[in-house]
């Protein structure tokens, strides 16, 4: 840990128990300055308990944690006046209007009665909730709330913004939104510490990524390092009748049948050339494929086969 | 913002500002006043409701009950009640006030704001004493409309400016102070439904007391409570000062209660908002 200065938050040794039920089991993160990091976890896995714990809502059982160069356990004002948090659950008040929430955020932050105008105004139009600005924030569709939540996080210009699961619930149109709205809010130069389910999430916007499987980080690493560490990548080739399958599976030897659906799973990278030697010979043989498939792997692969194995272990060992 | 002093005075911008912080969570919960008016309709329209019954339903015959050297000059049954059941009333505007307080805290609580105020650099007090306030305000504003209503249906104050102002600045304290707890009470609720049940006794109360029927008329353990209850001495001032009458000792056994409750529930509240969340 030798990057503590730059880093935004650094975490080490976190635990929390709920009684008996083990949620963080010695959790260890360190995110930089001025990049995405994501959590990328099923549900349970102990996502929402460490934003809580990283943005103050709940206490540690252990662990060492800073946040913008501060402890969480001593100075947690300091932190809270560093970050930003916009949670699972929207936190506006549905009695006010947008602007009206905007403007509460703004005083909260004590900006100044003309400042405070001025960045609501100027939320209000980046975050393209002009129109319904008047409107009761219980009005708004899911997409819109979620904005807004996002939009008063900001009105204060924290370093370190928690999005726990921005775009759960969203329809894909207002997740794309959401998307490039973190985008560039990290081009701003924040940080921002991302959890999702969803694995296209964090390909599409994380730095790194950490796997988080039942409290504890099973793996950590680019979207890149974490596809390459497992081998996933392969063709399927679909046939008509078994005949076909039979012949291509004594043509092609190393492969894997799967008998029900008449398929076939042959190891490959994916390449063109790979792809054109493997037609080639299908079609020296003249064997009818009635469709073929090529799968690169990807975070489905990666994090399948991460936190799978966990369990399957559990149903052998038994 | 990118300061790394770990020790010495907190920077400029670390500091705490009560004050402010109260004032706009005031601001936010008279507005929330504003756009939920049914809340508001529903907090006065009990006591007049109860006030209405009182006098014409059972008032002819609970004022012949009432008797007694302390009610005399009294022109008939239901007159007399009138005046008897008005400062009740008035302390169930109050009481129903202060149901609405837990709602809206509760509220708050189930709506995820909460979360987000507490993750702020903000006087954390501010989110509570805006809700005191604003009910406090709220109170004061039902509280004209009852008084209005009982005058209308002929209660009779004897007192003059300085009983008035008494019993005004009594009534601030004593909605103060059960305001205090009953935004402890809007916390301990897991739901709204919860926190709209939880202040029924204080609502019950002025009927275990002396507040519709004089506590010489009830079986000797009732007497007991409703003697012993602090809705009692409560009421007993602001009847006494609205007619004009001796308190004796109630004013300082109501004061004292006022004060307990105010300290208990404000104790309760901050310690129960800085309660590191659950899950």
């Amino acid at each position: 840990m030798t990057t503590r200065q730059s880093s935004a938050i650094a975490v080490t040794g976190l635990r929390k128990s709920f009684g008996d039920q083990v949620v963080l089991d010695g959790l260890d993160l360190t995110v930089r300055r001025g990049t995405v990091f994501s959590l990328l976890g099923a549900n349970g896995a102990g996502k929402t308990t460490t934003v809580k714990i990283l943005s103050t809502l709940l206490s540690a059982d252990a662990g060492e944690v800073q946040v913008a160069g501060h402890d969480l356990a001593r100075e947690p004002d300091a932190v809270r006046a560093a970050i930003g948090v916009t949670g699972q659950f929207s936190a506006v008040d549905n009695l006010l209007t947008g602007e009206e929430n905007l403007l509460l955020m703004a005083d909260l932050h004590h900006l100044a009665r003309g400042e405070g105008r001025r960045r609501a105004a100027q939320l209000l139009e980046q975050f393209d909730l002009v129109e319904a600005s008047r409107k009761p924030a219980s009005t708004y569709s899911g997409g819109m709330r979620r904005r807004l939540d996002l939009a008063m996080t900001l009105v204060g210009s924290p370093q370190v913004i928690f999005l726990d699961e921005p775009t759960t619930g969203l329809d894909p149109r207002s997740r794309r939104n959401m998307w490039q709205i973190i985008r560039d809010l990290v081009a701003g130069g924040v940080t921002i510490f991302l959890t999702t389910q969803y694995l296209e999430e964090a390909d599409e916007l994380a730095d790194r990524i950490a796997v988080l499987d039942h409290g504890r980080v099973v793996a950590e690493g680019t979207a890149e390092e974490l596809k390459r560490r497992i081998p996933g990548g392969h063709v399927r080739l679909r046939f008509a009748a078994p005949q076909g399958l039979d012949a291509a599976m004594g043509l092609l030897g190393q492969a894997t049948r799967d008998n029900d659906a008449l398929a076939l799973r042959v190891p490959s990278d994916g390449s063109l050339r790979s792809l054109k030697t493997l037609i080639d010979r299908l079609d020296d043989r003249a064997i009818e494929v009635d469709e073929l498939s090529v799968h690169t792997p990807d975070l489905d692969d990666v994090f399948l086969a991460l936190t799978g194995d966990s369990t399957n272990e559990k149903v052998t060992t038994r | 913002m990118s300061t790394h002093t770990l020790t010495g005075p907190a920077p400029a911008g670390l500091r705490f500002h009560p004050l402010r912080d109260s004032a706009t969570m005031l601001r936010r919960n008279l507005k929330r006043m504003l756009r939920y008016p049914s809340m508001t309709v529903m907090l006065v329209g009990m006591p007049v409701v109860f006030l209405l019954l009182f006098v014409y339903v059972f008032g002819g015959t609970l004022g012949a009950g009432l008797g007694g050297p302390v009610h005399s000059g009294a022109v008939g049954g239901r007159a007399e009640y009138a005046n008897y059941v008005a400062p009740a009333i008035i302390l169930m505007t109050v009481t129903s006030t202060v149901q609405g307080t837990a709602i809206s805290i509760a509220m708050d609580m189930t709506e995820g704001i909460i979360a987000r105020f507490r993750t702020m650099h903000i006087a954390r007090v501010s989110v509570l004493t805006g809700h005191v306030l604003g009910s406090v305000i709220q109170a004061v504003f039902s509280l004209v409309i009852v008084i209005g209503v009982a005058l209308l249906v002929g209660f009779r104050p004897a007192a003059g400016l300085g009983g008035w102002l008494a019993a005004a600045g009594f009534l601030v304290l004593v909605t103060f102070a059960l305001v205090w707890l009953a935004v402890a009470l809007g916390q301990v609720s897991k739901s709204v439904e919860t926190a709209s049940n939880l202040p029924m006794p204080l609502v019950l109360l002025p009927f275990l007391g002396s507040g519709f029927v004089p506590t010489d008329s009830m079986p000797a353990g009732l007497r007991w409570f409703a003697e012993y209850q602090p809705f009692t001495p409560i009421i007993e001032t602001l009847r006494g000062l609205l007619m004009d009458k001796p308190i004796g000792n109630n004013g300082w056994i109501a004061l004292v209660w006022c004060a307990v409750i105010a300290l208990g529930g404000y104790l309760w509240s901050k310690r129960l908002f800085n309660r590191v969340g659950s899950r």
